[in-house]
């Protein structure tokens, strides 16, 4: 840690797994409400119990970019943060909407959106969060080095608080409404944070890699480029069937279709600089974490969202269990893996280690990885099976429902080993013990070039 | 990667580019939503009980189980299409008669069955409801669902 405002990312990041921990334990009761239906049914119903589920994963995924930003922007800018002071009452601040909003959520205070069910109060408190989010790194950045990493970091986090304001409206017509509600849902997961992910992984890559910046920042642009080339009049795979016109069938089939091209290329971006690479930097684990979120990111995005992004695919599979396999392991690759990959880079640097727990690091993310993918496949079965049985056949909702449970209780396995995974990943940053792994004697004394 | 791009070029592109599609995005957007308003949807039949309607729904967050024109939690049937489903082509009445007793009939108490919760409608917020829901059926959704199960 070259900076010692750095050391903000630490607190976001230990209030973001905070979260997570508790974003998995509501997603195992979901789960578990699918198999055992009265489970908590007065208490915690299961509209209530998803709310938490997708709103803490959603802060939290915000705080670690958050983090990431404060820890990164330091080593672009080659300077503090403008004020460390206002960074911690942002997190203050983001942490007393989350709690207040989980709280009342509970008690069934909430609004009706889906994702956006935080109340006013919470929803301002996020804008203004948002504002001094911007205002910190923004000048630390304008009086600092300016480099492709931060511009694209701040480009897309410029766009998520932009973006979010779409979700102050609230017209009466369902197709207005739902027309402006992608503009926060869509625009944010495929296109901004898509910018916050290749910034944040080309800074992770030019640290574990050593490949010249110039060449790193050059992907960068164009994988950035082919993200938003792609990724805005991919909107139109959602404007199909919600009472917009019917050219969208159209632009939404190609350009969501070429969303793969992003993905793809951040694969191959990946793993071209670490074969490149000329350094060997102790963090295995960070690197893993990396290339797994390029990797799984590629196909949860990518593959799966291909899969029913053609209209006359989507108008069978559309809001089946198809999209919650899509979206699960799209969520995973692409956002949680990247955050905990600038966690496991940063933690050991942000409390002054060598890196620690890497093996038991490595083993979360296969367990995680693994479970994760699981439950992508149990719930690709289940969606291709509602789709023939209730799409196809007709047969009535709930019928189809009872016939998928044998998927829904492989889905709760998985989700068991993504809980179990994510707990020791928390442990293994969290606890630093002795385990240390000494780099052996590599089978090349024969220098690699 | 292509050697003759420069690292400038590529900015460049990414900046002018982003631009370009974002304007036409935007263009697009405005089409769409007069097209809503003049088109797709009843907009003029967009009663003060229809919209009060939406609140009610929102209120319960009813999308955090159902879909509704197939967005939401995929955990309860759809509702764009309810209102047909319930034979409210040939007979609004009586639909409206049906959903109003199944609504207030909640939870059914089935073991092993999903619940859902009675969220003690008064009759204004019924009639509300289902003026909502059966005027979202009427939108021109390019004919999706694809039959009445929704």
């Amino acid at each position: 840690m070259k900076y010692p405002t750095q050391k903000i990312a630490l607190a976001y990041f230990a209030c973001a797994l905070v979260l997570f921990a508790a974003q998995v334990t509501f997603g195992l009761v979901v789960g578990y409400i699918y198999v055992d239906p009265n489970f908590l049914s007065e208490l915690l119903p299961f509209n209530i119990a998803r709310m938490i589920h997708t709103n803490a994963l959603v802060v939290w995924l915000l705080l670690g970019f958050f983090g990431a930003a404060y820890y990164l922007i330091p080593e672009e800018a080659e300077r503090d943060i403008e004020s460390p002071k206002l960074a911690y009452a942002q997190l203050i601040l983001l942490m007393v909407g989350a709690s207040g909003a989980v709280i009342g959520y509970l008690f069934r205070i909430h609004e009706g959106r889906e994702f956006l069910e935080q109340p006013l109060w919470v929803k301002l408190g996020i804008v203004v969060a948002a504002l001094m989010f911007l205002y910190n790194v923004t000048m630390t950045v304008l009086k600092g080095r300016k480099t492709a990493v931060s511009n694209v970091l701040l480009l897309g986090l410029w766009g998520v608080a932009l973006f979010f304001l779409f979700a102050l409206y609230n017209p009466d017509n369902l197709t207005v409404d739902k027309i402006y509600w992608w503009y926060v849902v869509h625009i944010w997961v495929e296109g901004v944070w898509e910018l916050v992910m290749a910034a944040v992984l080309a800074f992770l890559l030019l640290k574990l890699t050593g490949v010249d910046r110039e060449v790193v920042e050059k992907w960068l642009y164009v994988i950035v480029a082919l993200s938003l080339f792609t990724g805005l009049l991919g909107t139109g795979h959602h404007y199909y069937w919600i009472g917009t016109p019917a050219y969208w069938q159209w632009i939404g089939s190609i350009f969501s279709t070429l969303e793969v091209i992003p993905f793809f290329a951040m694969v191959v971006f990946a793993f071209v600089m670490v074969w490149k690479g000329s350094r060997d930097h102790p963090n295995k684990a960070a690197l893993l974490w990396a290339l797994g979120c390029a990797t799984l990111a590629f196909f949860g995005a990518g593959v799966w969202g291909f899969m029913h992004t053609l209209s006359p695919v989507n108008y069978y599979t559309h809001g089946t269990q198809v999209t919650a396999a899509h979206g699960h392991l799209a969520f995973f690759g692409a956002y949680v893996s990247l955050n905990l990959a600038i966690m496991t880079y940063a933690f050991p640097y942000l409390r002054g280690r060598e890196p620690y727990n890497q093996v038991m690091n490595m083993a979360s993310f296969w367990l995680m990885s693994g479970g994760m993918a699981f439950m992508t496949f149990t719930l690709t079965f289940a969606g291709t099976i509602q789709t023939h049985l209730q799409r196809v056949n007709g047969e009535d909702f709930m019928s189809v429902q009872e016939q998928l449970a044998l998927f829904y209780w492989m889905r709760l396995g998985s989700g068991v080993a993504v809980v179990v995974g994510a707990l020791l990943f928390i442990y293994a940053l969290a606890v630093p013990r002795r385990e240390i792994v000494a780099p052996g004697e590599t089978a090349g004394a024969v220098p690699a070039e | 990667m292509n050697e003759g791009l420069t690292k400038t070029q590529a900015r460049n592109i990414f900046y002018g580019g982003s631009l370009f599609f974002l304007v036409i995005f935007v263009g697009l957007t405005v089409h769409s939503h007069l097209y809503a308003l003049n088109t797709s949807t009843n907009n003029d039949q967009l009663t003060e009980s229809v919209a009060a309607g939406k609140r009610v729904w929102e209120k319960h967050s009813c999308i955090n189980c159902h879909t509704i024109l197939g967005e939401g939690a995929y955990f309860a049937p759809e509702v764009g299409n309810v209102f047909v489903r319930y034979g409210g082509l040939d007979d609004p009445e009586g639909a409206r008669e049906t959903l109003r007793a199944w609504l207030v009939s909640q939870p059914s108490g089935v073991e092993g069955r999903r619940q859902m919760p009675n969220f003690n409608f008064s009759d204004q917020e019924l009639d509300d409801l289902i003026a909502f829901l059966e005027w979202v059926s009427k939108i021109d959704t390019q004919n999706w669902p694809p039959n009445d199960a929704g």
